[in-house]
């Protein structure tokens, strides 16, 4: 039988490492065969990039061997997909090899489009690429006072990154000797300072502390790059001297070009993350177009679930469970505070005071994420 | 041609229905009709709210076994 995982991130490696010890034994007497397509040799851990734009990581302590972090009789290959052929249980590589399986996974992730929106890439920073966050950075330490706005635009890579940008722009400028020289503005798409209703009532007093203004309702529609304005689809126009941008995702470009889903989103059953349409099609991750945030930490616990599941039917023929929902994030709310968002399809997330321990859990868990991507943790 | 796209966003907190609202209304035409899904009671006030401040269209509002079927016409 073969098995064959596209994409060499955070789910694709959990899922690819996990299953290969479930089957270890039919991997080893040649049963089974594990393969791996990846677009990229390097592996990065993407929410370091937060702490790039900071300067409290540089963007070297981001990346691992991808080959390395795999077990070794999985057969992993830098070779991107370009087609998928769902029919023949076939895909094809840029290298135009063909690959056959059995059980296919899909984990491509998401990417940014700034392009989307007039003006946007133009006139903003960001911090959801290496060279974003690297830039950012340069500028903050550059900018001398003067307005720093927040446009948030949807759907984006985890949820929370933008209200932990404003805890941590706060703490940088005071750090900087500057914060009254600085005026934040966060702008946000719903009616409230985050979409989920319990990190929104949490955040709003923690933002009136630390004297940062928001405007919600705000759909980020235009920039206009040589007079430094954003405008929102509700009307209004918001003057900026620095603007970091939560900017817009899609899918892969593959799942995009193979009209695998709108805007690259492929359709997923939320429970057994199976492709609609396809039971021998497994997908994870940001790629998916279920509605739970597309997190590191949704791909992994989906990961679990469907590693488990392919080797429950390869041993006994039926699956152990479904995918509940789960997730879990981290929330710095600062240099030194953090706390946390943990939720399910049924539970929603409450959220504790924040601390210092939280904080440290988290710089812990980005050198940590290593070994849980190798499946040890 | 204009046509109901259901967007099921039942039982989710993050990034919650509304998000899920305005991410698929984004991809819709203009004329395009939008059901959306929710288990959220937070989405009666929510929706319309963002509704009429973007100034799109609520077509209708009702609860049926606990859900909330919300239908919104982008206009814009
Ligand atoms: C700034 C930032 C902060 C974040 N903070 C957090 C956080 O605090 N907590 C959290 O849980 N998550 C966080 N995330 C989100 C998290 O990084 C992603 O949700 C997670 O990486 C998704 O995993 P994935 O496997 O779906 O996709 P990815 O990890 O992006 O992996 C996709 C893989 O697919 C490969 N690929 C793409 N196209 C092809 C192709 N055609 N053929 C073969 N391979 C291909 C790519 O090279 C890559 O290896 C953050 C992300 C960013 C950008």
């Amino acid at each position: 039988m073969r098995i064959l995982v596209v994409g060499g991130g955070t789910g694709g490696t959990i899922l690819a490492n996990n299953l290969t010890r479930r089957l270890a034994g039919e991997v080893r007497a040649g049963k089974i065969r594990i393969t791996m397509l990846s677009d990229s040799d390097r592996h990065m851990y993407q929410p370091g990039l937060l702490y790039v734009a900071f300067g409290q990581m540089t963007p070297d302590q981001l990346y691992r061997d991808q080959a390395s972090m795999l077990e070794s009789s999985i057969a992993f290959h830098v070779d991107a997909v370009t087609e998928f052929h769902f029919d023949k249980n076939q895909v094809k590589t840029k290298s135009g090899k063909t690959h056959e399986y059995d059980i296919l996974a899909i984990a491509t992730g998401a990417r940014i489009v700034p392009q989307e929106v007039p003006g946007l890439s133009e006139g903003s920073e960001n911090f959801f690429t290496e060279e974003g966050a690297v830039r950012l950075h340069k500028r903050l330490m550059e900018f001398q006072g003067g307005t720093v706005a927040m446009t948030v635009s949807i759907p984006h890579k985890c949820p929370v990154a933008p209200v932990e940008a404003m805890f941590m722009l706060h703490d940088f400028f005071k750090a900087r000797g500057i914060r009254d020289k600085v005026k934040l503005r966060y702008h946000y798409p719903t009616n409230r300072v985050h979409a989920t209703s319990n990190v929104a009532q949490w955040a709003k007093p923690e933002f009136d502390r630390a004297g940062i203004e928001y405007e919600t309702l705000f759909n980020l529609k235009e920039v206009d790059p040589v007079n430094k304005i954003v405008y929102s689809e509700e009307g209004s126009a918001v003057k900026y001297d620095l603007l970091i941008a939560i900017p817009p995702h899609r899918g892969s470009e593959i799942a995009e070009k193979n009209n695998l889903g709108q805007a690259g989103w492929i359709p997923t059953d939320r429970f057994k993350l199976t492709m609609n349409g396809h039971d021998n099609v497994y997908v994870i991750g940001d790629a998916t177009n279920i509605p739970v945030s597309k997190t590191g930490s949704a791909a992994h616990f989906e990961a679990e679930v469907v590693a488990e599941n392919i080797a429950s039917v390869i041993k006994t023929g039926t699956p152990v469970r479904e995918y509940d929902g789960k997730v879990y994030c981290f929330i710095e709310a600062g240099y030194d505070r953090a706390t946390y968002n943990a939720f399910d399809y049924v539970n929603l997330p409450v959220l504790k005071p924040p601390s210092k321990a939280i904080h440290w859990f988290k710089v812990a868990y980005n050198q940590m994420y290593w070994t849980t991507v190798r499946g040890l943790l | 041609m204009s046509q109901v796209k259901i967007v099921d966003a039942c039982n989710t907190f993050c990034p919650g229905p509304l998000m899920e609202l305005i991410s698929n209304m984004k991809q819709a035409s203009v004329g395009d009709v939008l059901e959306l899904l929710s288990t959220d009671e937070g989405s009666v006030n929510d929706v319309p709210e963002w509704v009429n401040k973007v100034g799109h269209e609520l077509v209708s509002s009702q609860n049926i076994d606990g859900i909330w079927h919300i239908k919104i016409r982008k206009t814009k």
